[in-house]
Formats: structure tokens, sequence, C-alpha cells
């Protein structure tokens, strides 16, 4: 009995402590974390800058690729188009998805629920996986060869699901009451979504655009297989369409090749250096078109 | 029209303290400035049941909507005051499981057979508790209707426009920012912007469902005073939780329990005379 008040006695006294300490614990890892994150980015930036801008010579933006060059403009170019053709595919397709399992499907369906699974599984599934299935549907199967159109169906496929998943997430968190706003006047459901519930998910919706875009831009397993690694800009002058059917290199996969051969380090640097600039000019661009469409919907 | 509100409140509430309750018939006018005699039933629904899946929400509810009147529905909440409301433009049709049963008319018409969804709710517009104006501008906001319903010329839509924004007492605080983004109001103005946009396809009924119940006091006086003035154009139903408010704005009062009906007729007679000890309580403030 008296030891079981003791106990009690003490137990109180020391809680508050014991809270205390763990509170400062807690708090001491999250300025941790924060400065890990910060630290790696702050020298991963200046590790790259400081290695890569001294290189950034003329001759590295000569159009045309020579092993003594090694210009990184077919790169750049690869990069643009490939990553453009990607979007051009997978975001009117990933909306388009979101669009009808938030809007159209029956809410709670099991093919809903089916479907979202399925992209949550999709999403863990590692780049070089879809390298391999973009090889052989689109390389052999359907004859493509190692190509840009290759390439850009493969990065489709492998960022579909970040976008229908993100746009999913964008449109539910558009209040219903402009639905029932929309409906309420007698608009069908096409023109409810389009011009009430699309405008107020745009930002989110860019948002995960914005993540797909650093995932192709970033990509080098997938392209390997896919889009091989010729040097050069496709040839749509000469070729038309069929430029398409051009093996191309990007930015990533020059880094990885310039870096796999080791005469080119310095090279390799510069070319990283021009790599981080262009992912964060697209991502800056992006935020400020999100910031104005926020400010169109939201003041 | 103030001065008429106001006698009109002055009049209801002296016969509310004056008289007690005793279960008589009424005749339909009870006597005050602004409750009519009978008049034509713009809306009307007949032994409606409707469920939500399993679950009965309203029972065998019959009410007559007279036209260029207020309609006031009251009762404690889940009764089912917003299911008979969304079952008049069939906006229950939006909710998964729901199944009625009965009729509801509207000039007459088979309400859910003999008009198409679209012309219906362009007919019987709604505002909703929560102001939800569109994340566009404030012109857009009330041109979307119009547009919908096919008016494409800007002339034209100007003028809708002003029209709507005139009706809900609105556009001289808004009529230098039309290009403004609607979110950026103020509750009450947005409100006032939702009854301008409900206006603007020229509905002939209006659905309120608790549309003060957000809103500050003042916001709240100037929607109660621009409904004393809609109901010269339309017919307005409204769902309200605050007893005062049926009394100042509406002519009648339908009382509801449990999805029940209980008692309906002029408001000045429901709330001095009720017939049914329940709406006796209600009205008395005790439950609910
Ligand atoms: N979409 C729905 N699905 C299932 N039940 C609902 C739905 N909407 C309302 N209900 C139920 O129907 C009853 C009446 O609701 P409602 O008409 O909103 O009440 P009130 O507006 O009078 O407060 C409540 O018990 C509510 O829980
Ligand atoms: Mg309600």
């Amino acid at each position: 009995m008296g030891s079981r008040s003791r106990s009690a006695a003490s137990h109180s006294s020391v809680a508050p402590l014991r809270r205390r300490a763990s509170s400062l614990l807690l708090r001491g890892l999250a300025y941790a974390g924060a400065a890990v994150t910060v630290l790696t980015l702050g020298s991963l930036v200046v590790f790259v800058l400081v290695n890569g801008v001294p290189h950034l010579t003329p001759s590295l933006f000569s159009g045309e690729y020579t092993a003594q060059n090694v210009s990184l403009v077919p790169a750049l170019a690869g990069s643009l188009l490939m990553a453009g053709a990607a979007l051009l595919l997978a975001v009117p397709v990933g909306v388009g998805a979101a669009v009808y399992l938030v809007e159209y499907a029956r809410r709670g369906s099991r093919f809903v629920a089916f479907v979202r699974v399925t992209a949550e599984t999709l999403q863990g599934i590692p780049s070089i996986i879809y390298g391999l299935f973009g090889m052989l549907l689109f390389v052999s199967a359907l004859g493509w060869g190692l190509s840009l159109a290759s390439g850009a169906c493969t990065l489709a496929l492998m960022v579909l699901p970040v976008i229908m998943r993100t746009a999913e997430e964008a449109l539910l968190a558009v209040p219903d009451a402009y639905r029932q706003g929309g409906f309420g006047l007698g608009a069908g459901r096409l023109r409810t979504v389009a011009r009430c519930v699309l405008p107020s998910a745009a930002p989110g919706i860019l948002a995960g655009v914005v993540l797909a875009l650093g995932r192709c831009l970033g990509e080098v397993a997938a392209l390997l297989f896919t889009a091989g690694t010729v040097a050069q800009i496709p040839d749509f002058g000469g070729s038309g369409a069929l430029g398409l059917l051009d093996s191309c290199r990007t930015l990533a996969v020059h880094l990885y090749v310039l870096v796999g051969e080791g005469l080119h380090l310095d090279e390799a640097y510069a070319t990283a250096v021009v790599l981080l600039a262009l992912v964060a000019g697209l991502n800056a661009l992006a935020s400020a078109a999100a910031k104005k469409m926020r400010k169109g919907s939201a003041l | 029209m103030m001065t008429l509100l106001r006698e009109r409140v002055a009049c209801s509430l002296a016969e509310r303290l004056d008289q007690a309750p005793h279960p008589v018939a009424r005749s339909a006018d009870a006597g005050c400035p602004g409750s009519r005699g009978a008049a034509r039933a713009k809306m009307a629904v007949d032994g409606l049941d409707l469920w939500y899946g399993d679950y009965h929400a309203l029972r065998d509810v019959s009410l007559e909507f007279p036209e260029h009147q207020v309609t006031a529905l009251i009762g404690p909440s889940g009764c089912g005051k917003s299911t008979l409301l969304k079952s008049l433009n069939r906006m229950n049709d939006l909710v998964e499981g729901c199944r009625l049963e009965g009729t509801v008319s509207l000039d007459g018409h088979d309400a859910y057979r003999s008009v198409s969804v679209a012309d219906l709710r362009r007919r019987v517009g709604m505002v909703f508790q929560q102001p939800n104006p569109f994340p566009m501008s404030i012109y857009d906001n009330v041109a979307f209707g119009p547009r919908t319903h096919g008016v494409r010329r800007r002339d034209e839509l100007d003028e809708v426009v002003e029209r709507s924004l005139r009706a809900a007492a609105i556009w001289d605080e808004l009529k230098d920012r039309l290009k403004k983004n609607a979110l950026g109001l103020s509750g009450g103005q947005q409100q006032r912007l939702c009854i301008a946009r409900a206006l603007a396809v020229r509905p002939e009924v209006l659905l309120m469902d608790e549309s003060t119940s957000a809103l500050d006091p003042l916001s709240t006086a100037k929607i109660e005073e621009l409904v004393g003035e809609l109901r010269r154009d339309y017919t307005v139903i409204m769902v309200t939780h605050n007893m005062l408010q049926a009394l100042r704005v509406s002519d009648r009062t339908a009382f509801f329990l449990g999805g029940e009906v209980v008692e309906a007729g002029p408001t000045d007679g429901l709330f001095t005379s009720p017939v049914d000890p329940r709406t006796a309580d209600y009205v008395a403030g005790r439950f609910g």
C-alpha cells in the first residue's frame, strides 16, 4: 500500500520532466532532419556548381556533337523533346482518368478502389522495369526501335500513375459546393466539371505534372533500353514525323554516358549544371503559373 | 419595404403575445399586411415518400407552395427540410441510393417526368447554406447560368448581369469590380452574389436552404429584406433554423418533424395558434 502510493507520487512528479525531455528530443530530431536536408541540398548544388561552372565552355553548346566538343545541345533538345512528348501523352490520359474516377464513376465503387491501388502499385515499380517493358513493347513488338517515340511512350507510362493520382487528389479536394452550384443552375456534368471543378483543381494537377516532369528529366534507366544513346537531334526537318523514330539521348542519359566513358568528367559536371538549371527553371515557371492560377481562383 | 416588414413582425409578435394558442381552424388570411389570400400553387408535392437507401427520410409529405409567396420550412435538424427542398429541383438525383415516390409538380406538371432536369433546375433555382461562388470573376459567376442555357451575345449577358445584381441588391457594391474574383468578397456579398447568379436564369421559384445561417446579422438582415422584395417576382421556399426569421419574412410556414409535415399554414397563424401540440412546443422553444 505504502510503496504503491509512493510510486504514484514519484510518477506524477517525474511525468512532466519526462514529457519535457521527450518534446526536447523530438524538437532536436526535427531540427536535425531539417539541417541534414538543407545541408545536403546546399552542398550538392555547390559541389555541382563549383565543378561544373568553370567548364561551361562555348564548345559545349556548339550545334553538332563530336567526340571532341561533347556538345550537350543534342541532349538538351532530347530532354525537352522527350519530356514534352511524354507529358503530352500522359497528362491528357492521366487527368482524363482522374476526372472519370472522381466525377463520373460511382463514388466508393470497387472499380475506383481497384484502379487507385493499381496506380499506387505502379508508382512504386522501379523505372528499369518500365524500361524493359518499353523495350519489349515499343522497341521490339511495335518495331519502333530505339527511338524518341519508344522512350517517350515508356516515360509516359511511367509518369501516368503519378499524374493520375495527384489529379485525383486535387479533384477530391474541390468542395462539393462547386458541383452543386453548377448542377443547381441546370448545367450538365461536363460543363460543371470543366468550368466549376477543374479550374480550382488546376494548381494541384499542375503540381503533379511538375513532379512527372522532374522524373522524365532525371530518368536514365528506362531510356537506355528504349531511346538509346545516339547524340543527335531527331531529324524532323528532313524526315518529318519519322524523326520520332530517331534515337536520341536526354541530358541525364548524356551525363550517364559521359561519366561511364570517363573521358569527359569536367564536361559531365558542366552538363549537370545545365540539367540542374533546366529543372530549377521549369519548376520556377510551373510554380509561378500555379501562383497565378491560385490568385485567379482565390483572390 | 423595411417598414412594411417591421409592421408585419410587430403585428405577428403582438398576436403571438396576446393570443393564447387555441386549436381552431384558421382562415388563410390572418389579416396582417403581407400575408395574402389563397393564391395559385406554383409548386406542390403530393404524397411524397423519400428514402436514402433504407432510411425513410420523408413520409407522405403533401404541401402546396403558393405563387408569389414565401414559404418557410422549419423543424429540428435532421427532420428532412433540406431533403424536401432538394427533391423540388431534383438535386437528390445526385445522391446515390436516393429513391422517391409520390409527385412533385411545377405549374401542375410533373416535375420529374414532363420537364427535363436542366429545364427544371433553370426554373427552380437554388441558394445553398454556404455561399458557393465559383472561383471565377463576379461577372462570370452571374453569367454562368445564362451561358449554360445558350446566351452568348455580350450585350445580352451584360444586361442580364446588371439586372440580376440589381435584383439581388448588390449592383451598387459590385459594379466597379465585375472582373474581380468572386472569392474575394465578404460572406454576405458572396451569398447575395449567389442569389444574383440564381436569378440570372430567370427562375420562377427560388429555393433557399438556410441561406443566412453562415452570415453575420447585418448581412442576414439584408438578405431577409431582399427575400421580402423577391416575392413580388418569384415564389420563394426557404428552410430556416431561425423561427424569428420565418416569422419576419414568410407568408406560410410548414413545420417538419421526423420526415413528416406536422402542420402547415399561414405563418402568423402557425406561430400564434398552432393546432398540433408538437408545433406549439417547437414554436415555444420547448424542443428542437
Ligand atoms: N445523402 C444522404 N444520404 C443518407 N442520408 C441522408 C442524406 N442526406 C440526408 N440524410 C438523412 O436524412 C435526414 C434528413 O436530412 P436533411 O433533409 O438534411 O435534414 P434537415 O435539413 O432538416 O436538417 C437526416 O437524418 C439525414 O441524416
Ligand atoms: Mg438542412
